[in-house]
């Protein structure tokens, strides 16, 4: 590009963009960052005022976040001397490990019933979302408005009378109940994102494929699949925070075998108090999905994969 | 390769008529072109034939068999879109070979088909490209390979040529007729370009408002038009029509304009009212013995011809001229036409009378 063009921005304007993405970044970034942090830091260093930014760094927060532990006497800490590291790290407390936390459970919990939800939500939205394009539906702008009009309002709201039918289902407390939940309240997201995404696709192409041979089936998913799936990808991203960072359902609706990290996370209890560095340390491990998730599928966010082929 | 006939079909789109019992034949081998302004329902009658959209009511044979409520997979017709319609996420190879893959065809022999296909288009050297960086005429050869890999019964296009910029389309156009004459197609085209649909078709049907006009090949259709419609939307400057009250006896070999007596090929059909003396701008001339005359309103030289437009007491008339004849704007000059070529319409329906010009190829239309 030469200096004069107009379309090109100038130097200028792109330092001057530049710029303001690395401030937005900072100011989002220091929260996390802190946590990240505060995960290695000792019990004492977390709490410090004024607070520490450089420390020395200490795994205790995720063993203890890991474990569940005991104080024991003198006598037996003696005869028992520790065989590994981390039983080295809760000796300085006059601890010994008894067994593993709650805390992996919980996470998976959460897997299973954030990346369940997730994908049925995007299995239904995507099948309703392609009738809703194609087919002629009678009334079909009734029913759209009815599946967005169950986000019209907080879905807390109705948390009591879920939180009776669950109970009288026996769903309270299990992970078909909570994947059910999630997708319920995502589902009409899903459905009308999709849609969006779908009515873009030429139905042209779709045609192509019947002519070539394909039946409306294999049409839909070898060439409107491909197709949609910067929509879905996007649309699953949203549909899995939504899920994995849920609390208030989670709080009212599990309490043991299908607890998620969220309501678990803050009830860690360490000595003397709340132990921050194995909250923080949660805290991470807990982010690490969604941005594992998010970085996966930002390849099809970015892509605009329909571009050229069909002239408009 | 097969013939087509189609028999009385009939869409209806809720109360929407799109197409109105049409019958045609298409025969074995035909460049076929479905001509007619916007919104005529070519486009539904093509979709029809591929199978994309189920008729109403009426038959569609296909080489013998009547395939009017298949689904388009079992009908072996392959589709050229307007917009190409090629499949983005795959690359030219692959969007040749699907219609061959969905076939359950060996791998071996789906290359070498494929490969056979791009050396006739002239594509061989950018099969392994995205379809998404390529020009208007190498998609356009792409989505013609991707019809002619399976040698179908018949190619149905539709408005092919419509998303080329002007320079190119004249190429390719010659291209596809010199393709068609190659592999001898049945090929039903649609098109809005009277021009395109001369140049290229064997046959011509021409439908307006979701009636066939008209059915033959282009020479009948723009010499005999059946109805004033035809005799419009067919040629450039279209035809005259000189519109006058009066009457005319089967058998009749003049007609009378204003007091002149002015020839016409032998009528087979008696009518009276209002009537519309047809001519094509081409079989006027100028005439200074001719009684019926005309005052020259405008002249535009188009090199080897001139259009003269005149008003005459019947209504504006274009007459194509010599170049290297002179007239002047504000003269009024005799005028000559020539009776063979005439085409009188009633104008109450619009339709062609029968004479010895037309009359074969009413009767079959």
């Amino acid at each position: 590009m030469s200096s004069f063009s107009v379309t090109e921005p100038s130097r200028r304007a792109k330092w001057f963009a530049g710029t303001l993405v690395i401030l937005y970044a900072l100011i989002t970034m220091v929260p996390l960052a802190w946590i990240m942090l505060t995960g290695f830091k000792s019990p004492s260093d977390a709490i410090s005022y004024p607070p520490k930014v450089f420390f020395e760094p200490t795994l205790e927060g995720y063993v203890n976040l890991f474990t569940t532990r005991t104080r024991q006497t003198p006598e037996f800490l003696a005869a028992n001397p520790p065989e590994n590291w981390y039983e080295e790290i809760v000796r300085e407390y006059d601890m010994v490990i008894v067994g593993p936390s709650k805390f992996g459970e919980r996470f998976l919990n959460s897997v299973i019933i954030g990346f369940g939800s997730t994908f049925l939500s995007i299995f239904l939205g995507t099948l309703s979302a392609y009738a809703f394009s194609r087919f002629k539906i009678p009334l079909a702008d009734d029913l759209l408005f009815f599946i967005l009009s169950t986000r019209m309002m907080p879905p807390i709201a109705v948390a009591i009378p879920i939180f009776l039918m669950y109970r009288q289902l026996g769903l309270s407390d299990t992970h078909l109940g909570m994947i059910l939940l999630y997708t319920g309240v995502n589902i009409s997201l899903a459905v009308w994102l999709l849609k969006g995404f779908i009515d873009e696709i030429p139905l042209e192409y779709e045609e192509a494929a019947l002519i070539d041979g394909y039946t409306r089936f294999q049409a839909f998913y070898k060439v409107v699949l491909p197709q949609a799936a910067t929509g879905i990808a996007s649309t699953a991203i949203f549909c899995l925070i939504f899920a994995w960072n849920e609390y208030a359902f989670a709080v009212l609706l599990t309490s043991g075998t299908a607890q998620t990290a969220p309501p678990f996370i803050p009830t860690i209890i360490g000595v003397g108090g709340l132990d921050w560095p194995a909250v923080a340390a949660g805290a991470t491990i807990f982010l690490l999905p969604v941005m594992i998730f998010t970085i996966l599928l930002r390849k099809h966010l970015l892509r605009g994969i329909t571009f050229g082929a069909v002239r408009k | 390769m097969a013939p087509i006939i189609i028999k009385n079909i009939r869409q209806d789109f809720g109360d929407f008529n799109a197409v109105k019992e049409s019958s045609f034949t298409i025969e074995d081998g035909e460049f076929f072109m479905l001509l007619g302004p916007s919104g005529c329902g070519k486009t539904t009658t093509l979709r029809m034939i591929a199978g994309l959209e189920l008729p109403t009511s009426g038959e569609i044979f296909l080489d013998g068999e009547e395939i009017s409520q298949k689904p388009p997979s079992q009908r072996d017709i392959a589709f050229v879109f307007q917009m190409f319609a090629l499949y983005p996420h795959m690359n030219v190879r692959k969007n040749l070979s699907y219609p061959l893959v969905s076939q359950g065809m060996q791998r071996a022999q789906v290359k070498a088909k494929v490969d056979e296909v791009a050396q006739i288009l002239g594509i061989h050297d950018i099969l392994n490209r995205p379809v998404g960086g390529l020009s208007g005429g190498d998609r356009q050869r792409v989505a013609l390979g991707r019809a002619i890999v399976r040698d179908p019964k018949a190619f149905m296009m539709d408005e092919p040529l419509g998303a080329l910029d002007a320079e190119f389309r004249e190429h390719m156009a010659e291209e596809l007729r010199a393709l068609h004459d190659r592999m001898n197609a049945t090929t039903v085209y649609v098109t809005h370009d009277q021009l395109e649909a001369m140049q290229m078709g064997d046959k011509i049907v021409v439908m307006n408002n979701a009636v066939v006009e008209q059915f033959g090949t282009p020479q009948e259709i723009y010499d005999k038009p059946a109805t004033m419609f035809v005799a419009d939307f067919i040629g450039s400057p279209s035809m005259n029509f000189l519109r006058f009250e009066g009457a005319v006896p089967e058998g009749a070999r003049s007609v009378d304009l204003n007091g002149h007596m002015l020839g016409i090929p032998r009528q087979m059909q008696g009518a009276s009212g209002s009537l519309v003396f047809g001519v094509r701008p081409e079989h006027v001339t100028l005439n200074d013995s001719g009684t019926y005359r005309g005052e020259v309103l405008a002249t535009e030289y188009l090199g080897t011809t001139q259009i003269i437009t005149l008003a005459t007491p019947n209504g504006e008339l274009k007459a194509r001229i010599d170049s290297a004849q002179v007239a002047r704007v504000g003269e009024t000059v005799g005028l000559g036409f020539n009776a063979d070529a005439i085409t009188l319409f009633d104008e109450s329906n619009g339709g062609a009378l029968r004479s010895e010009l037309n009359d074969e190829v009413l009767a079959h239309g």
